[in-house]
């Protein structure tokens, strides 16, 4: 195995100059080669580094050298000074200005500097397996002000005030949920921490649970103490095994410490908490059918009312409230009402993570005050799409959300403006998409993803969202007629009217919002029997262009099954009947000489 | 059982082990070690800074496991703060260079530029893997 000292990275982004780029990573590699130096020197194609007035860009490691602007010719000089004379050659060094260069904080980052961390505040800092470093970053002192200074009563007025809405994506009021079940008079009452976290690419619930999840547990232990019960539940999925083997090593320390037991702190209050883990049915995370799971039935949803705050769990009041609301919870006890009010907007008070994923140049976890538009979270933290393509929608709110498009993308995120735009806050995934996304194609996926978990108990979503399918798959294979558009919107809106839980009444919305914002699509699938965004198989076909066709033979020899033939040196030509649209041709071509048409 | 004076007690001890600030007594080095952290191969990277501790006998240094700072795709992330100095952030870790950083930012002081962030226009370049590293 080879150890290099250094890297040179040839920015090989096709949005400025690719002709150039590929020129100067033969030349670089032909130099280096020439000065004996290709055991010491990698030299590396990147994807595109964003720096397209600068390109082409050549970076040097781990220097940390950036010649930008440079030309095939200049390469021999290049090399000569920085590998053999050691000398940063100056006339093509891109000169940094402040805040560039090696940067040692990763606060300095755009990516943090509009971020404010309420329920993330310990994540990344504190050692989550260690109690007592949580205690130190003011831990349990909420629990402390809470049982030694604060009736059950003013708890609840206290989060009431703050204007806590439920993180799980429904948006109900935290303090109000309390409150009815604070007011039922019953033996047993019940708290539950719903970490059944099932959205394609969202994260958040998970990395607040391995980060700090005594966090939680305190919440939970005051929750308790309002409503008055003894007893609380945290309903983790089994796939989280690190975060299971976290919060059990918390609540472990804590019975240990007393925080969880009998007569917590000597004040005579008992709680504690046990983990039930789920086996990852996505119908789980709703309310109803998570308590028919913790008691040891099949997760299925039941009808509401009665709502759990009257009766949940074992037939006993009930609250469930998501990671992220319960890590709310201390920051308001400690802090008031008044200052977490301040933050965010009118009716959405405080901060919302998201899990940015997709088509986006910095994915991660985030935490904005509510009130930051669609735009400054995707082209100001989030460093907008790689490899200069265009951006086209966002979808928020995982399979129960919907897509949000360009023009909107200045609303301010909060629960209310995004349900209007016919998308949700949902739990907090954001999965952006660039102009390679087909809409139709997204809605299928998500459709397929309800379909699967739709759990069988009520036929407009059990039998519904098959049908939504099979109409979208039609749509993909170019199959639909044009009211059958018509005909996916009825039935969606119907389907939303009728189903019987949240999963079935949110299923359509994908469906649903992309025909409303991209309906010029749909109707190319349909009318045109073309996919503007070559994704559709059944409506993409491979074609050899016969200007740029060597007649090399590599992609004959490269199909799988054979359906590239020709003679060397001739143009080439794709049988479309016996094409897989495997995609391997445009891969392997290296005249860039196959296009998806 | 703890009480409320047990709680205090334990804050001021273990109020050297997490401070943030420039005012540390000690040497503390997190690293980030969530799903994200693990997946790109932050239990290498830990054992290779206990390890290298060790070695090195230094003493008067915490090592601690941390949960998910945010930006996942830099990760492994290896924090450290020395006593009277800010703290400094090491991205795309290795166990190779997590050694490295050891033996010089822990051991004598010398931050080693060339494993934290080198962002150009706001853009991060060096968030690369190497497979031979």
């Amino acid at each position: 195995m080879e150890v290099y000292h250094s890297q040179i990275l040839v920015c090989g982004g096709k949005g400025c100059v690719s002709p150039e780029s590929v020129d100067l990573y033969r030349t670089l590699k032909s130099e280096i080669r020439k000065h004996k130096l290709s055991h010491e020197i990698e030299v590396l194609r990147t994807g595109c580094l964003g720096l397209c007035e600068l390109g082409p860009v050549v970076v040097v490691y781990p220097e940390g050298v950036l010649y930008n602007k440079v030309k095939t010719e200049d390469i021999a000089e290049l090399v000569e000074s920085h590998f053999i004379h050691n000398k940063v050659l100056e006339r093509l060094e891109y000169k940094v200005s402040k805040g560039e260069g090696n940067v040692r904080n990763l606060n300095e980052l755009d990516f943090f500097k509009k971020q404010l961390r309420i329920a993330l505040r310990n994540c990344g800092i504190i050692d989550p397996e260690n109690i007592d470093e949580y205690i130190t970053l003011d831990g349990y002192k909420a629990l402390e002000k809470v049982l030694t200074s604060m009736s059950p009563y003013e708890v609840i007025e206290n989060i009431k005030k703050s204007g806590l809405r439920g993180r799980g994506g429904g948006g109900f009021s935290t303090g109000m949920k309390w409150q009815f079940a604070a007011k039922q008079e019953r033996d047993e009452k019940y708290i539950i921490c719903n970490a059944d976290e099932g959205d394609p690419g969202a994260f958040m619930d998970r990395s607040i649970l391995e980060g700090d999840p005594h966090s939680v547990l305190e919440a939970m232990t005051i929750g308790g103490y309002a409503i008055g019960s003894n007893k609380g539940f945290i309903y983790v999925r089994a796939e989280y095994p690190l975060a299971v083997e976290r919060l059990q090593i918390a609540i472990n320390q804590s019975r240990e410490y007393g925080l969880l037991g009998e007569n917590i702190l000597g004040k005579g209050f008992n709680f504690d908490i046990e983990l039930r883990l789920g086996a990852g049915a996505f119908v789980c995370g709703e309310e109803t059918a998570l308590m028919q799971s913790i008691e040891g039935k099949r997760g299925m949803p039941m009808p509401k009312p009665p709502f759990p705050a009257v009766s949940g769990l074992w037939g006993k009041p009930t609250i469930i409230n998501n990671v992220e609301t319960f890590a709310n919870i201390v920051p308001i006890i400690l802090k008031g009402a008044d200052w977490f009010k301040g933050i965010g907007t009118e009716k959405s008070s405080g901060t919302k993570v998201f899990a940015l994923g997709g088509k986006i140049t910095n994915t991660g976890l985030i935490e904005i005050p509510m009130g930051t538009t669609l735009r400054e979270t995707i082209f100001e933290i989030g460093g907008g799409i790689p490899n200069a393509k265009k951006f086209k929608a966002v979808q928020t709110g995982g399979p129960s959300g919907g897509c949000i498009s360009e023009k909107d993308l200045d609303t301010p995120i909060e629960y209310d403006t995004l349900t209007a735009l016919g998308s949700m806050m949902g739990s907090g995934g954001m999965i952006v998409l660039d102009e390679d996304n087909c809409m139709v194609d997204v809605a299928r996926f998500f459709l397929d993803f309800t379909k699967d978990e739709s759990c069988g108990k009520c036929t407009p979503c059990r039998i519904g969202t098959k049908r939504l399918l099979e109409m979208l798959e039609k749509i993909t294979k170019g199959k639909a007629l044009m009211e059958d558009i018509d005909k996916l919107e009825h039935l969606a809106l119907e389907i939303k009217k009728v189903a019987l839980c949240g999963l079935g009444q949110t299923a359509p919305n994908p469906v649903l919002s992309t025909i409303k914002q991209f309906r010029d699509e749909y109707i190319a699938h349909v009318r045109d029997k073309k996919c503007p965004a070559k994704v559709c198989r059944a409506l993409v076909q491979y074609v050899i262009l016969e200007d740029k066709c060597k007649g090399c033979g590599l992609c004959t020899r490269n199909c799988n099954v054979g359906a590239i033939s020709g003679k060397l040196q001739e143009v080439h030509k794709i049988d479309q009947d016996l094409c897989l649209k495997c995609g391997m041709c445009i891969h392997i071509c290296r005249f860039k000489a196959i296009v998806k048409i | 059982m703890k009480t409320t004076q047990d709680l205090e007690e334990i804050r001021k001890n273990t109020f050297d082990r997490v401070n943030q600030g420039v005012n540390r007594k000690s040497t503390r080095i997190v690293v980030g070690m969530a799903t994200c952290g693990i997946a790109a191969g932050a239990d290498e990277v830990y054992d290779a800074i206990v390890d290298e501790v060790n070695k090195l006998g230094l003493s008067n240094v915490v090592i601690a496991k941390t949960g998910c700072i945010g930006v996942c795709r830099l990760e492994p992330i290896v924090e450290i703060i020395r006593p009277g100095e800010e703290k400094v952030a090491y991205v795309k870790m290795s166990p190779y260079k997590a050694r490295r950083v050891v033996a010089s930012h822990v051991l004598v002081g010398t931050v080693r530029n060339e494993y934290t962030m080198h962002v150009i226009q706001g853009k991060i370049l060096n968030d690369y893997t190497l497979d031979n590293d």
